[in-house]
């Protein structure tokens, strides 16, 4: 199950983002570290420091790709520069996947720069399908796409976020990036169970998975990727690990972030879950039964 | 409303600038009601209204885009103090909004912009001016393309007819205040980080740096990179005069005429000139073959 057409038939452990305040850090010890998860727009530059420093982590380590904005979900053409840029990189980094959000951010030539929800209409699933399609055929490489923290819900949805995630990647054939901080961000700010998300995922799709801490305020959470992981994260975590299978793993943190040491041991609690996960079956189908958390 | 309506009406709401206190507009400038506005598209909640639930993004998106222009022009953001800066930004962005999908250009149209609206610091216009080109000439300089230098041989092909071509990372600037020393102690005080991230984005505060004393005196800056650090060297005026010539696709007899037409130095002090020119040039790798394709 871990290793499959949708990760590249690769098989990561657990992973980390690599971020400037660790380079030092990185390159004077050396850590072992199964892989490191980049994102793809830092390194889109003509060159300078950020393209040697990545070619040093090159080197030594294994890259994925992560990107903030593609917008799958826009309802208007792909940028045809963007696209071209981060093939260039693809073909640096030879990422086995690479992933992006189930979002939109930019309409008219205008960019918000922000991971916008969609409605979850039968009109958008077509749409962004479509467009998956396109970036995956020009990138050839698997395209995994992430399921978003959300603020707000539309009138227009006609299904729930993960019938809406199950129709686009079926749509487009492609693999999911399954960010079950976000499952259970966008739970506590829309109200229903995460474990039923969890629980409806195509498991045989899912090519990697994201953990990540957040912020709870009076009346919603926010996905500020600034903390550890939280037990009902956790909870989740083991859950989709149970349906899936050891899958490639990564811990987000993306401000306050704290010593090298401090976010590698937290990514590697993952382990908990994947190493006895290693001896087991994961289970094959949902049968429908409530998890409560 | 289909998937391109949806996405055009919440951009506009999502991009239309705060209120001084960092809250959604209650109304546009039309005199129509956010609050109705979003409750068109947006579901309110057990515990927000549409209206809160729209402004989450409202907020997110001017913290996020007035922190990557502050991230860029730090100087700028210390001689204005954080309230005039923020004007600006906020005016700036407004009238230019984001066309790129990466926020490294986000302040690429900031230092022409700002020639034209003199009113954030009327006595103070043209070093602030400076020190936003300079500011700009930085992030150009820190990713710019580094081509293959022109090695001795290459050298002693040239005639007067020949182009030679400048790294692109090269950026040329002519001010009116050494503003070099300016930036530096403020950028010192400055801890570089990624361009972009996947959280989101909490309202940053300007740092106070102490700023060196500026009294109006021309300069002439080329601003490189050499083994990925950027660096401000003041050159003269005739090669000055001489490189832009040479960077805007002037020949090399004739950028020598432009360089030297106006000077009072003797041929035999010209010519020590131009070798020492030609010397520190080679030395830092500046002339380069051309860019393929």
């Amino acid at each position: 199950m871990p290793a499959n057409r949708f990760n590249g038939f690769s098989d990561y452990g657990v992973g980390i983002g690599l971020r400037v305040p660790h380079y030092d850090h990185i390159f004077a010890e050396k850590p072992t570290v199964d892989w490191f998860e980049i994102i793809s727009e830092n390194y889109m530059v003509d060159g300078g420091r950020a393209l040697q420093t990545l070619d040093q982590i090159l080197d030594r380590y294994r890259v994925v790709q992560h990107g903030v904005s593609m917008y799958f979900g826009s309802s208007q053409p792909a940028d045809r520069e963007h696209l071209k840029r981060l093939k260039t990189l693809t073909r640096r980094t030879k990422t086995p996947w690479l992933s992006d959000h189930l979002c939109w951010g930019s309409v008219d030539g205008r960019y918000t720069h922000d991971l916008l929800p969609m409605p979850y209409t039968f009109e958008a699933v077509k749409a962004t399908a479509a467009r998956i399609r396109e970036v995956q055929d020009y990138l050839e490489i698997p395209i995994a796409v992430e399921n978003v923290s959300s603020y707000a819900e539309f009138h227009e949805s006609q299904m729930t976020e993960w019938e809406f995630l199950n129709e686009v990647v079926e749509a487009a054939d492609c693999g999911i990036l399954l960010d079950v901080n976000n499952i259970y961000v966008s739970s506590q700010n829309h109200s229903f169970n995460p474990f039923d998300y969890v629980n409806s995922v195509p498991a045989e799709r899912v090519a990697q998975i994201h953990i990540a801490g957040h912020s709870k305020f009076e009346k919603f959470i926010l996905d500020t990727h600034d903390h550890p992981v939280l037990d009902p994260v956790w909870d989740l975590y083991a859950r989709a690990i149970e349906r899936v299978g050891p899958t490639a793993t990564l811990l987000e943190w993306d401000d306050n972030i704290p010593s090298f040491d401090e976010v590698h041991s937290e990514a590697l609690k993952a382990t908990r879950y994947l190493t006895p996960a290693q001896s087991q079956k994961p289970v094959e189908e949902y049968a429908g039964e409530v998890v409560h958390q | 409303m289909n998937l391109l309506e949806l996405q055009r009406r919440m951009a506009q709401d999502v991009m239309r600038p705060l209120t001084s206190d960092f809250q959604m507009q209650p109304a546009t400038a039309d005199g129509s009601s956010t609050a109705d506005l979003a409750n068109t598209y947006i579901k309110p909640n057990d515990r927000l209204s549409s209206f809160e639930r729209l402004e989450i993004y409202n907020r997110q998106y001017w913290f996020r885009v007035t922190g990557a222009v502050a991230e860029d022009f730090p100087a700028v953001g210390a001689v204005l103090g954080e309230k005039k800066f923020d004007n600006l930004v906020l005016a700036y962005l407004s009238e230019n909004p984001s066309t790129s999908f990466t926020l490294r250009n986000l302040g690429s149209k900031l230092p022409k912009w700002l020639e034209s609206h003199p009113e954030f610091s009327p006595r103070r216009h043209d070093l602030l001016l400076d020190i936003a080109r300079l500011e700009w000439a930085y992030v150009e300089a820190f990713d710019g393309a580094d081509l293959l230098p022109l090695t001795a041989a290459d050298f002693g092909d040239l005639g007067a007819e020949s182009q030679l071509f400048l790294q692109p990372h090269i950026q040329l600037l002519d001010l009116r205040y050494p503003v070099d020393e300016l930036v530096l102690a403020v950028h010192r005080q400055t801890e570089p980080s990624d361009i972009m991230s996947n959280a989101v984005t909490e309202r940053k505060q300007i740092k106070r740096a102490r700023l060196p004393r500026m009294v109006r005196s021309q300069i002439h800056l080329a601003v490189h990179r050499y083994e990925n650090s950027v660096y401000y060297r003041r050159v003269d005026h005739e090669a000055f005069r001489l490189l832009s010539a040479l960077q805007g696709g002037t020949a090399l007899g004739p950028a020598l005429e432009v360089a030297f037409g106006e000077s009072s130095f003797s041929p035999e002090e010209q010519a020590a000139k131009i070798q020492e020119y030609f010397a520190h040039a080679s030395e830092l790798g500046w002339f380069c073959k051309p860019q393929a394709g």
